[in-house]
């Protein structure tokens, strides 16, 4: 190992966490150029090549690597949460017919259809725009870029490394918001932390928020696997062998790390454009049920990504290549990138849970960028497999179950919802405890689901 | 460890555990075998529901070695699902060196009969191994990103 590897944990986060998690943190810690440490957030489980919930950061200038099992096959897989200005009072009285609506307005699933179909010129110009792009085109408000991570565009996206094939698969699947893990939801704020940065993020209780979980779709997930086997079959040509596959990587200045670098980035702003789209949708049901009603970003944020960042290591500023993989960026109070109405407050760190059992919203802390260069979790974490999840729980009873405590959720598969129970992921509320005693972002408000979209 | 195996006659493919994702695994007498019922646990993943072979599209890839073959492979048919909105029961499989030449039969996506689980990202290099046993059984395996 070149460098330590870092766990960020409490005993029983410990104690749960799968061996593949220390062997993936020691693995990527033996890559050339890797700066400080090989970290693992709190959430973290077995990954490809690195863990779910792994930082790390590498010197181009070192012979430093770029992973693209660093990043994952959802590139920008984020969440997003907007405002509404309404209290679950306001909800309760439609909160059926908005589920429905919702279910019926939002492209989610295998086998759903998106409205919008993208040809060449719109496809480059989403690929180099990203959200700025969405609104644009009249998805979205220009007010929102700067509540998005890089304003909304990911510079150095290079649209001519996008292959056809990945072009092909986000053809019409813009403004869609997949399957699995991913969701809509609608959330009520059921605890506020810290009253001050409440307030500057617009939060009170009862106040109702959306929040949206999703990424770059199939575009991204066509150049994840490209370029995966693309390392791969270069390292092999070169020689070099990884103790895991999956860990293929290609140094940054190198033809394919810079060419997978400009996909990336196009990935990225890919998955900016989808959430502003679908943050456009979701505003739109909202107005219907609630006339002259606008929905307003509070923060967006990516969690698989790679990042060129400056930070100070020993003392000394540098520009790092930041791998985030199912890990969140968190810049801390004062940081020159956070809108200045956020800005003293620190970055909000949007933390989804699992469906029954709410998300938090966390404001980056100072102090994280000396421990895991300005990250923290991303979520829950599973804590079984699928097949396990489906053995033990029944859609319909989750269904049926979570409707008593008035959540409502719309699926059109019951397996699904099984794969995706409550019980099947970590305690969230123990994952953000340790980010915040870690000093990596600190607890604002913890949200509990009124309505769950999910595909 | 097997987590679900297809419990038709005959039938050699099976799921093996990940904590976030999906293993997925075919056995066969040959290679092309095993490629192909590693096809049927990877639409086990999305739906049990039965599909009618209705329509065929042909695919090919080529890589340095088997097992990136079957990465390959598998990854043609996760496109093909993606791009068609279509669903796949029945493979078959043509292997020359490190060439594959494959068919698909399948139908389109009906959301109501099929309820898909989820939808297949792309395999992985993740516990990705091609081999054949001391009786000569291959078996072609690796997780899926879903």
């Amino acid at each position: 190992m070149r460098v330590p590897a870092i766990i960020y944990a409490d005993e029983n986060l410990i104690r749960d966490m799968d061996d593949k998690v220390y062997e993936q943190a020691a693995n990527v810690a033996m890559l050339p150029g890797i700066v400080q440490a090989s970290y693992a957030m709190p959430d973290a489980h077995w990954g490809y090549g690195f863990p779910i919930g792994g930082v790390a950061a590498f010197d181009a200038d070192q012979d430093g690597v770029v992973s693209a099992g660093g990043v994952g096959f959802d590139i920008s897989c984020g969440v997003r949460t907007m405002l509404s200005g309404l209290k679950v009072a306001d909800i309760l009285p439609v909160q059926k017919a908005l589920a429905d609506s919702l279910f019926r307005q939002i492209p989610a699933g295998v086998g759903s259809t998106g409205a919008i179909t993208l040809d060449t010129v719109e496809m480059d110009a989403m690929l180099s725009g990203g959200a700025r792009w969405a609104i644009a085109r009249g998805w979205g408000e220009a007010r929102d870029l700067e509540r998005i991570e890089e304003n909304g565009t990911m510079t150095g996206a290079m649209p001519e490394w996008v292959s056809e094939r990945a072009r092909e698969r986000q053809r019409r699947e813009m403004g869609t918001l997949g399957s699995g893990n991913h969701y809509l939801e609608v959330q009520a704020v059921a605890e506020i932390f810290d009253a001050k940065v409440a307030g500057i993020y617009g939060l009170a209780e009862n106040d109702v928020v959306v929040t949206i979980h999703c990424g770059s779709r199939g575009l991204g997930h066509q150049i994840g696997s490209e370029y995966l086997r693309d390392m791969v079959i270069a390292a092999s040509a070169s020689g070099i062998s990884f103790p895991d596959r999956e860990l293929a990587c290609a140094p940054i200045k190198s033809d394919v790390g810079q060419r997978y670098l400009g996909a990336m980035r196009a990935a990225i702003n890919c998955a900016l454009a989808n959430r502003e789209i679908l943050g456009h949708f979701a505003t739109r049901v909202f107005a219907h049920f609630f006339p002259g009603n606008s929905l307003s970003l509070l923060f967006d944020v990516s969690h698989n990504t790679c990042k060129v960042e400056p930070h100070m290591v020993n003392g000394k500023r540098r520009q790092l290549f930041v791998h985030r993989k199912g890990a969140t960026r968190a810049f801390g109070p004062g940081h020159e990138s956070l809108p200045v109405p956020l800005r003293s407050a620190g970055q909000p760190v949007l933390i989804g849970g699992s469906m029954g059992t709410g998300s938090y919203i966390l404001a980056g802390e100072a102090s994280a960028e000396q421990k895991a260069f300005s990250s923290a979790c991303h979520g829950a974490g599973r804590a079984m497999s699928r097949h396990a999840a489906l053995k033990q729980w029944s859609g319909r009873k989750i269904q049926d179950d979570l409707r008593t405590q008035g959540i409502l959720i719309r699926s059109p598969s019951t397996r699904g919802i099984a794969e995706e129970a409550p019980g099947a992921y970590k305690d969230v509320a123990a994952v953000v405890a340790v980010a915040e005693h870690a000093g990596l972002a600190r607890r604002i408000a913890r949200l509990r689901p009124l309505i769950c979209i999910k595909g | 460890m097997s987590e679900l195996a297809s419990t038709l006659k005959n039938a050699k493919w099976e799921h093996f555990p990940h904590v976030a994702d999906v293993g997925v695994r075919g056995f066969g007498k040959t290679v092309a075998e095993a490629f192909e019922q590693a096809a049927q646990a990877l639409t086990a993943v999305i739906t049990h529901a039965a599909i009618e072979p209705k329509l065929r599209v042909e695919v090919s890839c080529t890589a340095p070695d088997l097992e990136i073959l079957f990465v390959e492979w598998l990854n043609a048919i996760i496109y093909e699902m993606a791009v068609r909105k279509m669903l796949f029961s029945r493979f078959a499989v043509t292997i020359n060196g490190t060439r594959l030449i494959g068919t698909l039969w399948g139908e389109p996506v009906d959301i109501a009969r099929h309820a898909p689980a989820c939808e297949p990202k792309g395999a992985t290099f993740t516990a990705l191994k091609v081999a054949a046993d001391r009786d000569g059984t291959w078996a072609a395996a690796c997780i899926v990103d879903v």
